[in-house]
């Protein structure tokens, strides 16, 4: 079934904000959720004039896991119920500060993984009470192995792949999907500062377009674009002695 | 999209729609217009503003410099359905125009964009930059004159809003301004009605370009796309044949917006031009004898973007790129001149495709810049085989001058700082005083165009 009333956590983000377009330019009702009126008013504005029938926005910190059954009950009553709910908030720290500095390392882990899933625990209860949609989380590709270049965020996401297993194992009774985005390489504020010329390198129109077909089929987890699978499933089933002489 | 003020820019490898060169640029991408006067102020470094790089040639690249990038400002402003004005960021595509605010009625009628390229893939910021014109440059003129205001960052940290009646000397020069007199943050613009999103279309096959001048003339009244189609490889008495085609609104007719992204794309950049001698001839050959049809009712894209519908087509021109040279000569010998271009294309053996002909007529623009004036305009594009290639468009460059007509920036990458000043030097004195020393590109540096500080 087709999603009318979507709530987007973290919509600044440019993978939220590109699948809000998609719905928008369908007549959806949309929830946008972040920590930047400025930005969030602007994104609302956008998408009405796509044609969203209605856009309300909800101004917190995600960040801090402490706001999360908060913000998931005013996006819930902001909309009168929701078809799904999309998690997209998350920030790439810089591996060498988080290695060295346990403060900036909780603090990646607490963005990337606790208030993440805070927020899908809070938004469990009211999507099982409704007995029907969608709780998208996006995770990563980083989350599939611990890498030397990135194994703080990835393990945050490694976390919040297994609690999208786990929540998506409890909601099946309810007629509820969780699913698992885990995008490869996109074009975003995030990975600013990379460069980012090569074939690897997708854009977050692309990304939204494939999660939105996800949340239709009602898929688990969803690798965007599809040839991640096989490399994540080659780079998962690398032998140690080689994984550990690589520089990924 | 991130409020984070200015973020760290990516170096990235960056080539304009011709492919004839591919460097490293610093790339910084703001995702609120709130961002950009910090990044235009970053580092000493002047930077060049770029849309969605459909530019043939170097008017948005800044080689080893700094390149802002605006298509993270793509956000609608607003829009007023019943007076057809828009306020757009200025990295909205014109293909999201489309889709957003012209969508059809149910009588079939709405609105559409008063003028359009050849593709839809520009953003409003690069339309406006280049003040753009399309197959009704004949009854509407150029992009520009459906702007009601801008909002321009300056490198010094003003934001300045301009419009015909505000600020008149910064708008002209910013219409059609090359991104070298401030980065346009924001664009309002006039829609326009349409009594049917659908066109009405027919091709008519001319066999000399006298034959294509009768047609344009008898079709300009009724008729608001006109374009003709040259093969340009056709010599002696089949010289000047082609297809002419024109187009108008049909009353009642929808149209649904166009899809988002091309339905095929040319996944990767064979090692060779496959647009080589043998194929554009056949190519020619069959479109002459292909193209031309009866009257039908059809969906605009059809007419307006031929070319959209294949992602990346640039590709084919293979490793080395291609060349675009598009002038524009004067009214009343232009008959003669181009009977000379066309001759001089076909003798080199150098094949077009994508040849093409059209008349603009006297509708002034508010660009200082501006390239269309009253004459005919011919476009043309080689696949680069290096210097037999470069020997022809200094050709046509030199025959352009002669004529008095001028080249146009979006598409050029090779002309002379003396072409540029023959063509445009009417209004450069006046163009310099409103330049943004913080702005460049490739293009300035090679006209000349460098700002005074
Ligand atoms: C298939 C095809 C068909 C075409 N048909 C036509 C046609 O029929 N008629 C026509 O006129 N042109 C045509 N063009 C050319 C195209 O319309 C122009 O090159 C247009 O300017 C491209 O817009 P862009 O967003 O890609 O800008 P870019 O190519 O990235 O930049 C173009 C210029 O705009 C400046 N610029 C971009 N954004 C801003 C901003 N926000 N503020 C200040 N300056 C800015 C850049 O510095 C540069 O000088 C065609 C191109 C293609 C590929
Ligand atoms: N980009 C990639 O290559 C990539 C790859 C795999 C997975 N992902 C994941 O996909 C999701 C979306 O990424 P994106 O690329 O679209 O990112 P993005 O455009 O950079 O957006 C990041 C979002 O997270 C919010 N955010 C960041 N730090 C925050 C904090 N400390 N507190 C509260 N909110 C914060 C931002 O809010 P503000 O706008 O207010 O800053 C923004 O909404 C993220 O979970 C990311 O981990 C991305």
């Amino acid at each position: 079934m087709t999603a009318k009333r979507i709530a987007l956590f973290g919509a600044t983000s440019a993978i939220a904000a590109a699948l809000a377009r998609i719905y928008a330019s369908e007549g959806a009702e949309l929830v946008l959720i972040g920590r930047s009126t400025e930005a969030l008013e602007q994104l609302a504005t956008d998408l009405k004039i796509r044609g969203a029938a209605d856009c309300k926005t909800v101004v917190t910190d995600l960040g801090d896991a402490g706001n999360a059954d908060n913000a998931a009950g005013k996006a819930w009553s902001a909309a009168g119920g929701l078809d799904a709910a999309v998690i997209a908030f998350g920030a790439l720290p810089d591996q060498a500060k988080a290695a060295a500095d346990s403060g900036a390392m909780i603090r990646a882990i607490d963005v990337n993984f606790t208030a993440p899933a805070a927020l899908a625990s809070a938004l469990a209860g009211r999507f099982e009470s409704a007995g029907s949609g969608t709780i998208v989380i996006l995770s990563s590709i980083a989350g599939d192995r611990g890498r030397a270049s990135n194994y703080v965020y990835g393990s945050a996401k490694a976390g919040l792949q297994a609690f999208a297993s786990g929540l998506r194992h409890r909601l099946y009774k309810a007629k509820v999907n969780v699913l698992d985005v885990r995008p490869g390489f996109v074009i975003s504020p995030m990975t600013a500062g990379l460069d980012r010329s090569g074939p690897l390198w997708s854009r977050p129109e692309r990304v939204a377009a494939d999660i939105r077909r996800a949340i239709d089929a009602g898929k688990g987890v969803l690798y965007t674009p599809w040839w991640w699978f096989w490399i994540m499933l080659v780079i998962r089933a690398l032998p140690r002695f080689v994984f550990h002489r690589s520089s990924l | 999209m991130s409020g984070a003020g200015s973020p760290s820019p990516s170096p990235q490898t960056v080539a304009a729609w011709g492919r004839l060169s591919a460097s490293t640029h610093a790339i910084l991408r703001p995702s609120l217009r709130a961002d950009v006067p910090a990044a235009l102020s970053r580092g000493a470094n002047r930077c060049a503003v770029r849309g969605l790089g459909r530019s043939y040639g170097d008017v948005a690249l800044n080689p080893e410099g700094a390149l802002l990038d605006m298509t993270g400002l793509d956000r609608f402003m607003a829009f007023d359905p019943a007076t057809g004005e828009l306020e757009v960021e200025a990295g909205v595509s014109l293909g999201e125009i489309l889709a957003a605010a012209c969508r059809p009625n149910d009588d079939g009628s709405g609105w559409f964009l008063p003028v359009t390229p050849g593709t839809g893939y520009v953003t409003v910021g690069g339309a406006i930059a280049n003040d753009v014109h399309g197959k009704n440059h004949h009854r509407a003129g150029s992009f520009g004159r459906y702007v009601l205001g801008l909002t321009v960052a300056r490198s010094n940290g003003r934001i300045i809003h301009c419009g015909p009646d505000r600020e008149p000397g910064l708008f002209s020069a910013t219409v059609g301004g090359l991104g070298l007199t401030g980065v346009i943050l924001a664009a309002r613009l006039q829609l326009r009605r349409v009594a049917g999103l659908a066109v009405e279309s027919e091709h008519l096959a001319f066999n000399s370009l006298d034959e294509f001048f009768n047609l344009t003339n008898g079709s300009e009244a009724d008729w608001e796309y006109t374009v003709g189609w040259v093969d340009a490889l056709a010599t002696g008495k089949a010289a000047g044949r082609g297809i002419f085609s024109r187009a108008r609104h049909a009353p009642n007719q929808r149209a649904a917006p166009p899809p988002h992204l091309p339905r095929l794309s040319i996944p990767a950049t064979p090692p060779f031009s496959l647009v080589n001698r043998a194929s554009v001839r056949l190519f020619n050959a069959f479109y002459w004898r292909s193209a031309r049809s009866a009257r039908r009712t059809e969906h605009y894209a059809r007419t307006l973007y031929p070319l959209d519908g294949i992602g990346n087509w640039n590709r084919l021109y293979g490793p080395r790129g291609f060349f675009q040279f598009q002038c524009v000569v004067p009214k009343n010998d232009a008959r003669a001149v181009l009977g000379e271009l066309l001759g001089r294309i076909a003798a080199s053996g150098e094949g077009s495709m994508l040849t093409v002909i059209k008349t603009f007529n006297d509708m002034p623009s508010p660009g200082l810049l501006s390239f269309p004036m009253p004459g005919t305009t011919l476009a043309v594009d080689f696949a680069n085989r290096g210097e037999g290639t470069r020997a022809l468009l200094a050709d046509l460059e030199r025959l352009t001058v002669e004529a008095r007509g001028r080249i146009y920036p979006a598409k050029d990458a090779v002309m002379s700082a003396e072409t540029f000043n023959a063509g445009y030097g009417h209004a450069l004195a006046e163009f310099r005083r409103h330049m943004d020393p913080g702005l460049t590109s490739a293009f300035a540096r090679r006209v000349g165009l460098e700002s005074a500080s």
